[in-house]
């Protein structure tokens, strides 16, 4: 029987850590992302360093229209799930999304449409298996709109209550859904960026995502712990004061 | 600008773009911390497919950068760009028959012994560090306890990928663009970036080692303990000298082979010790050196005869305590690495009496007999002959002095020195060093180039 963990935007940085932690307890490991030559880097690698199998499956995660043929895949390919994980988003640019409609909803698409569309499929393997893990990486920015990236956090803010709603569902079923909002992680996503001091490192973040994952019992985890008491704070701001803040 | 896109969406990879970052002051150092380097822009490449011929052309001079192993500044690129080739860690294949591993080039020494241990294989040749990338090994072309039998890491390397800023991306090996493969091994970083390598690597039984503890008084004991004979029934040796007692040499001799039976459990992960900070100048000085020294030696006594050992206390002891260097403090340390020929063994005894002379301790002297195994690599340093190495606290001037002193009884004796453990040698002696220097020259890639290139061939960039 093979069964094992599916990773959606497998190539992403925390993603590949993630993938790490499962290799090395030598598990079986579905990886999906756009890039086939990262992706079969990241499939060796994680090979490598032990997993018991590996299967690649390279598709664009942005395109809804094919996801039903690529959801039959990786049924195909693991009929049981233990647990899928969407670790797939974009940044994307703030100013870029201000001056023009396409590129806003095209965030919007990629961050939320895409990835609802993608957690209902799996959902619903989860809910026929009646078993397993939905964990979605969403971020402290889906918490509150801020002027500096709201498209960036509408899309996940929106994705946080998908994967709510999808919690509500699937609870009868025994399948656990997890929300992970991770704050500023030092990647590719943001290498453009200035690090500050609550920048957390992949592997710190992916080892909590993983144990989470394998034995938390949490329904929302913030990562590191900390952004669940400053996310707090902030989404305490009254609107009057909080439409006039420049972050 | 371009939002930065996840690379599992969105824009092509071959558009995306490699982000810099502004130089955080003080994380780019080399090993000695001296001497230290101010970097205009340091790029993070995350995926092969970045690095570019136009990326190296953009960022002249440019010098990758992995784990920061290297003493003085060979490592370093001042008022340059440095490539981080850390990321870039990934194992890309592993082929458990017949023992062939192709790793990106900022994969460590540690993670493939990770992957290769619990297998059955071991690294052909390792320094006394693991945390060092497969790149900078193969630029360096390092050189580990069994150089007498196995040569340098570059003997094992089967074949890389390389990019230069003339446009092209070559495979090289040793039928391939074979005079590119000689000149990257040893060749400092200076000929193009490494993107991936395939190293052959060696069967193992066990992850244990058999050792056996000999103390020696004298460099022909040393040489004796080391003869071909002796050695060759050895696969590891390696002697430790104390430097401070001046005429009475005293030293420990280790030796060991690979166990034929046991577990193959690999290192721990988790570095369990760290120095979490620069010591203080006075905690170093000629009387706790030489008390270290002292129980260094007495310990080795102790441990006299025939044990079985983990690899990693008997290849690595110092990567149990991360950032050992901060004992040496702020102002750094350095290391003094030679090689002269057999013949030669008493220039040992006039380095070491200099030493005494002159008051300035050293830690830790390792001295090791190299064998003729040759390396593909033009500017390879380990060649026939005896090796030694000093650690020496960084002071200025005095250290300065001292090491040219050394420097004249090298070269009297026709010896080498080690770029990748120097902070200072002349270009007199760098020439000396290296006779195939002209012929590297021809394949030193112009918008690569480092601190050390410009120091010891007197050029501006």
């Amino acid at each position: 029987m093979s069964q094992g963990l599916v990773i959606l935007g497998a190539t992403s940085k925390i993603a590949q850590e993630v993938g790490r932690l499962a290799a090395r307890e030598n598990r079986e490991l579905l990886l999906v992302a756009r890039n086939e030559d990262r992706l079969e880097a990241v499939a060796g690698d994680l090979l490598a360093r032990g997993a018991a199998r590996v299967v690649a499956i390279a598709a664009d995660l942005g395109d809804t229209s094919r996801h039903a043929e690529l959801w039959a895949q990786v049924e195909a390919a693991m009929p049981e799930l233990e647990s899928v994980l969407l670790a797939y988003g974009s940044l994307g640019d703030q100013a870029a999304a201000e001056q023009s409609v396409d590129v806003a909803l095209s965030e919007l698409n990629t961050n939320f449409t895409s990835a609802a569309s993608l957690l209902s499929y799996a959902a619903a393997s989860l809910e026929r298996q009646r078993r397993g893990v939905l964990a979605v990486i969403t971020s402290v920015a889906g918490d509150r709109a801020r002027r500096s990236n709201y498209v960036y956090g509408t899309a996940k803010g929106a994705l946080s209550l998908y994967a709510q709603g999808l919690r509500a569902r699937l609870f009868a079923a025994g399948v656990r859904v997890l929300t992970i909002k991770p704050g500023p992680v030092d990647t590719p996503m943001i290498a453009h960026m200035k690090k500050g001091a609550l920048t957390a490192s992949p592997q710190n973040v992916a080892g909590a995502i993983y144990r989470e994952m394998e034995s938390g019992k949490a329904e929302v985890m913030y990562v590191p712990f900390f952004w669940r008491y400053i996310m707090a704070l902030i989404r305490a701001i009254p609107e009057s004061v909080g439409k006039k803040l420049k972050f | 600008m371009q939002g930065k896109l996840d690379p599992s969406v969105g824009a092509p990879a071959n558009v995306a773009p490699v982000a810099p970052s502004p130089a955080r002051d003080g994380s780019y150092k080399s090993w000695g911390h001296y001497p230290l380097a101010t970097h205009r822009k340091i790029l993070h490449p995350a995926w092969m497919d970045e690095i570019t011929p136009e990326l190296l052309q953009r960022n002249a001079p440019l010098l990758a950068y992995g784990l920061g192993r290297s003493y003085g500044d060979s490592c370093l690129n001042d008022g340059g760009t440095l490539l981080d080739a850390r990321p870039l860690d990934r194992i890309l294949h592993f082929d458990a028959e017949n023992g062939s591993i192709v790793c990106e080039a900022g994969v460590s020494l540690g993670e493939i012994l990770l992957a290769a241990v619990p297998r059955g294989w071991f690294l052909p040749v390792t320094p006394g560090t693991k945390i060092v990338t497969l790149a900078g090994a193969i630029a360096n072309d390092v050189h580990g306890k069994n150089h007498h039998v196995g040569g340098t890491i570059g003997c094992h390397v089967e074949q890389f990928e390389l990019v230069r800023s003339d446009g092209q991306i070559l495979t090289c090996s040793r039928q391939e663009n074979k005079e590119l493969f000689a000149a990257t091994i040893g060749g400092l970083g200076l000929t193009g970036i490494i993107l991936w390598a395939e190293l052959k690597l060696k069967k193992i039984d066990s992850a244990e080692i058999e050792m056996d503890t000999v103390p020696f008084s004298t460099f022909e004991d040393f040489t004796r303990l080391s003869s071909d004979e002796e050695g060759a029934r050895y696969e590891y040796t390696v002697g430790w000298v104390d430097c401070l007692s001046g005429r009475k040499t005293r030293g420990i001799f280790m030796r060991g082979n690979h166990a034929t039976q046991g577990r193959l459990a690999a290192h721990p992960e988790k570095i369990k010790l760290n120095v979490p900070f620069n010591f203080p100048a006075f905690t170093l000085n000629k009387l706790s050196i030489w008390a270290f020294n002292n129980l260094y030696y007495l310990m080795g006594k102790r441990n006299e005869g025939h044990s079985r050992v983990h690899y990693d206390p008997f290849f690595y002891p110092l990567d149990k305590v991360d950032n050992w260097n901060r004992i040496y403090g702020q102002q750094g340390f350095t290391q003094y690495q030679c090689v002269v020929p057999e013949s030669e063994v008493a220039a040992f005894q006039e380095i070491l009496e200099r030493i005494a002379r002159g008051g300035q301790g050293s830690f830790l002297g390792v001295i090791k007999k190299f064998g003729n195994v040759p390396s593909p690599g033009l500017m390879s340093f380990p060649r026939p002959g005896l090796t030694l190495a000093l650690d020496f606290p960084f002071r200025g001037e005095k250290t300065l002095k001292l090491f040219a002193e050394l420097d004249e009884v090298v070269a009297a004796a026709k010896g080498a020195l080690y770029p990748a453990k120097d902070p200072r040698m002349s270009s007199r002696m760098f020439r000396l060093s290296y006779p195939r220097l002209e012929e590297f020259q021809r394949w030193v890639d112009p918008a690569l180039s480092s601190s050390f290139w410009r120091r010891v061939m007197e050029v501006s960039r």
